[in-house]
């Protein structure tokens, strides 16, 4: 039940974030953004997903028929997986009974996401290749290459939230933050290592490399049209969106916010308002995504690989190391 | 009962993928298909209640080291099977090799009591708290020098990787 309604939640959100995107871009630039279909736009990610439903499929003739068709369904399919072990709130009660709103509790919710994560590659790279294009082929290496790089930043930065948790279960992070008690305010470092790589893992601008237009045409999905293309884009919406959600579970308190539990709401109404606010930290996070999209030039490759390699992976170490000795210091 | 089905699925699907690593054309589908291999043991082990074992196995295995499998076999655009066809006597020593190997195997498995393996579920040993309590209290020295043995290895790469002289 639950599962189903954040499966179409996630889905709603990523068709709507392609219209939020293109309304951020007009207003970034000046301009009013699509305006046309409905009431302020309001109906153009139908039509868009209408159009790209009816365009032509397209299967060049040396392509691996089974890898192409894989390509975009795993990408697709790993996209909607990493929402299960998000707390979206506290527990509901009906009939007395409680119910928590988390598909999965499993004691080591954190890692389950990071598992994810580094499959979430397979896609891109078994479409780049399938396509037998050469400019496919450097966007899948690319993509491969760089989300190995950003990886490593990534889960050092969280190893300091688990060390001052002391559990890898994603409930008990968020109920560690409870009131004020973010883990940005003792993460900031932390923080900041997370949101640059998750630019980078889900293929953002500035780090949108394996799709660079200038250099490689269209990238991982330069051979791809219809809705096997629609797949590839509109899994990088519901990562987004995913990724926002992990973000402000991890270091923005999750569905916490000061003096919320102090209202005394009745528990449905709490559950509510709390999945709101965790929902409203989630479009700060969707924001701020389109805000540096339309913002920053993308990074050339070695810049890249420099930026990941040699101050991200240093910084979280470091992290790591301050973080353990003022745990060790306060025991 | 239920945990028995998915034991078959996984168990076949496990011995598929492995046979068609061999049994491929194309580098890259061998590649595919040990991906697939890690993942029904990473199943294996969600079923024996190691969860932690089960994720670690997916971030290391497939998240890690298969996409550098499948990064390099990109790279050097493997596309047909480019090894030179090997000497007959070579496949008859091979497959002699390996039989042996399996008869060994075999044996091993023949004279071990199945009956005694406990119920996953009641000992809980492959869950995180008592992983990390057994490697860091009774294992320490032996964790820790594997790790330094990483370590080695990892500098001793970079030292290969190095072109110019140190």
């Amino acid at each position: 039940m639950l599962a189903s309604f954040i499966l179409v939640l996630s889905l709603l959100v990523a068709m709507y974030s392609t219209l939020i995107e293109r309304k951020v871009a007009g207003w970034f630039q000046d301009r009013h953004g699509p305006n046309r279909a409905g009431p302020w736009g309001l109906l153009q990610p139908l039509a868009d997903g209408a159009k790209l439903f009816f365009k032509e499929e397209f299967m060049p003739l040396s392509a691996d028929k089974f890898l192409y068709i894989l390509g975009p369904s795993l990408t697709m399919f790993i996209a909607l997986l990493t929402s299960a072990a998000i707390p979206w709130g506290p527990d509901l009660i009906i009939n007395g009974a409680a119910y928590p709103l988390q598909v999965a509790d499993v004691n080591i919710g954190i890692l389950y996401v990071f598992a994810i994560l580094s499959i979430g590659v397979y896609g891109i790279m078994i479409g780049g290749w399938a396509s037998n294009n050469k400019y496919a082929l450097l966007g899948a290496v690319r993509a491969s290459s760089q989300m190995i790089s950003y990886e490593l930043a990534m889960s050092l930065s969280i190893i300091t939230i688990v060390m001052m948790t002391g559990s890898l279960s994603m409930r008990e992070i968020v109920a560690q933050q409870q009131g004020f008690n973010w883990n940005i305010i003792y993460q900031p470092l932390g923080f900041l290592i997370f949101l640059i790589c998750a630019f980078a893992e889900t293929n953002r601008a500035p780090f949108d490399l394996p799709e660079c237009e200038t250099e490689l045409v269209g990238g991982y999905h330069t051979e791809y049209s219809s809705m096997k293309l629609g797949f590839y884009l509109f899994a990088e919406y519901i990562n987004m969106f995913i990724s926002g959600a992990v973000m402000a579970t991890l270091f923005l308190g999750g569905y916490h916010f000061p003096g919320l539990d102090k209202l005394g709401l009745s528990p449905n109404v709490f559950a509510f308002v709390s999945f709101m606010v965790l929902f409203t930290k989630i479009t700060l996070f969707g924001f701020i995504y389109m805000w540096i999209r339309w913002t920053l030039p993308r990074f050339r490759y070695d810049q890249l690989m420099k930026l990941g390699w040699k101050s991200l992976i240093p910084l979280a170490i470091l992290n790591v190391v301050v973080t353990g000795v003022v745990i060790l210091l306060n025991q | 009962m239920f945990t028995q089905y998915i034991f078959h699925f996984l168990s076949i699907m496990a011995l598929f993928s492995a046979v068609m690593v061999l049994a491929s054309k194309k580098p890259i589908h061998s590649v595919l298909f040990l991906t697939l291999t890690f993942f029904s043991i990473a199943g294996h082990y969600v079923l024996l209640n190691a969860q932690f074992l089960a994720v670690v196995h997916v971030i290391v295995y497939a998240g890690a080291i298969m996409v550098l499998f499948l990064f390099t076999v990109m790279l050097l655009n493997l596309n047909h099977d480019e090894r030179s066809p090997k000497p007959m006597w070579v496949n008859i020593m091979a497959f002699i090799a390996g039989g042996m190997l399996m008869l060994t195997l075999i044996g091993i498995f023949r004279g071990y009591d199945i009956q005694s393996a406990q119920d996953p579920m009641t000992t809980q040993i492959g869950l995180v708290k008592n992983l990390g309590k057994i490697l860091y209290h009774d294992y320490l020295i032996p964790f820790e020098l594997s790790s330094v043995l990483f370590l080695t290895a990892m500098v001793g790469a970079v030292l290969l990787g190095k072109k110019e002289q140190i």
